[in-house]
């Protein structure tokens, strides 16, 4: 998705810099939601304000409701099929060991010490023994996170 | 009624969900056990589609969802529920955006939830493995397809592909 942002946005049109793009893409991964339409909502509300904003986040939705709309009425009409069922089978054996793959680069990026690495596990720890919801697992460990930082915060200036 | 409900949830999913797309997938697992809409198979299934169609990830397996759960009106519901609070926190913090983004408590609070999540998507991972996974068979498959991806790091449809066609010749 990038590649296309770069070469549509900031080449074909010049609607931004190459550096703006990477700072979107940093706030994009930050701020709730897709990354790719926080992108779209932000280029467009820089440019054209609050219509703006929506219009270029209509856009970038506007594939995807349509393909996945046409995809998903012709779903219904092969779902008894033998030989899809037996294909989507196999697609989901493989979607296990392509999903691991994408947590394992994500693992390597984002568990970094020792307060990570006790998140990523009570995290798992909460999932496998109680099932909480994910709701609570992402409310819980921003809490985390802003509780530590604070503390350290009071703890470095007792220490003034 | 149910347009309504959709709109809510993925409202809902669109604010949780920090980190792209993939981190709704853990969402509609939870989903799924809530509402009759659509199962952990078929979920699986969009997954896949939704990786090997155009478009973001996130916005493709909503817009599934939606469908599943509403047919077309329902998809576009569903999409638009996602993407309402992204807009609206975008639009709304545009203008520090550069304060927002050096803010060190808000840099660590991310920083805490980041492997949080990735404890959800695994834990997604596992719920697709317990139904995917489940003979010699499968076993096999999987830990072929695990070497050949981590070992060849290709696009995701080459090994959607291969993976179907190995569905249908060893009838999986």
């Amino acid at each position: 998705m990038m590649p296309l942002f770069q070469n549509e946005l900031v080449k074909k049109r010049q609607y931004i810099t190459d550096e703006e793009l990477i700072d979107l893409y940093s706030i994009g991964q930050c701020t709730p939601g897709i990354i790719a339409v926080n992108i779209s909502t932000f280029i467009g509300y820089k440019m054209l304000g609050i219509i703006g904003g929506l219009f270029s986040t209509l856009g970038m939705i506007s594939p995807s409701i349509i393909i996945i709309s046409i995809i998903a009425s012709f779903m219904k009409a092969f779902m008894d099929n033998e030989i899809l069922n037996h294909a989507f089978a196999g697609i989901r054996v493989c979607v296990v060991a392509l999903m691991l793959n994408i947590v394992y680069g994500l693992f390597r990026k984002s568990v970094t010490n020792k307060f990570t690495f006790t998140v990523f596990l009570m995290s798992l720890f909460l999932l496998f023994q109680f099932g909480v919801s994910p709701i609570f697992i992402v409310l819980l460990s921003a809490f985390t996170g802003f509780l530590s930082e604070n503390v350290k915060k009071i703890r470095s200036n007792k220490a003034k | 009624m149910i347009l309504f409900t959709l709109y809510y949830e993925f409202f809902k999913i669109g604010l949780f969900a920090i980190g792209g797309g993939l981190v709704t997938i853990p969402f509609l697992f939870d989903l799924a056990t809530r509402y009759p809409w659509f199962d952990a198979k078929l979920l699986s299934n969009m997954i896949a589609i939704s990786e090997s169609t155009p478009g973001p990830i996130g916005v493709n397996m909503a817009t599934f969802s939606g469908f599943q759960a509403g047919g077309i009106t329902g998809g576009i519901i569903a999409t638009f529920g996602l993407v309402t609070p992204s807009v609206v926190i975008i639009m709304l913090i545009a203008k520090l955006m550069k304060k927002y983004k050096d803010d060190e408590r808000i840099n660590k609070t991310l920083a805490s939830v980041r492997p949080a999540v990735l404890g959800l998507i695994l834990f997604a991972c596992y719920e697709i493995a317990k139904i995917s996974i489940v003979d010699i068979k499968t076993s096999v498959m999987f830990m072929v397809f695990f070497v050949l991806i981590f070992h060849f790091k290709k696009n995701p449809i080459i090994y959607i592909t291969l993976s179907a066609i190995a569905g249908v010749v060893f009838k999986i």
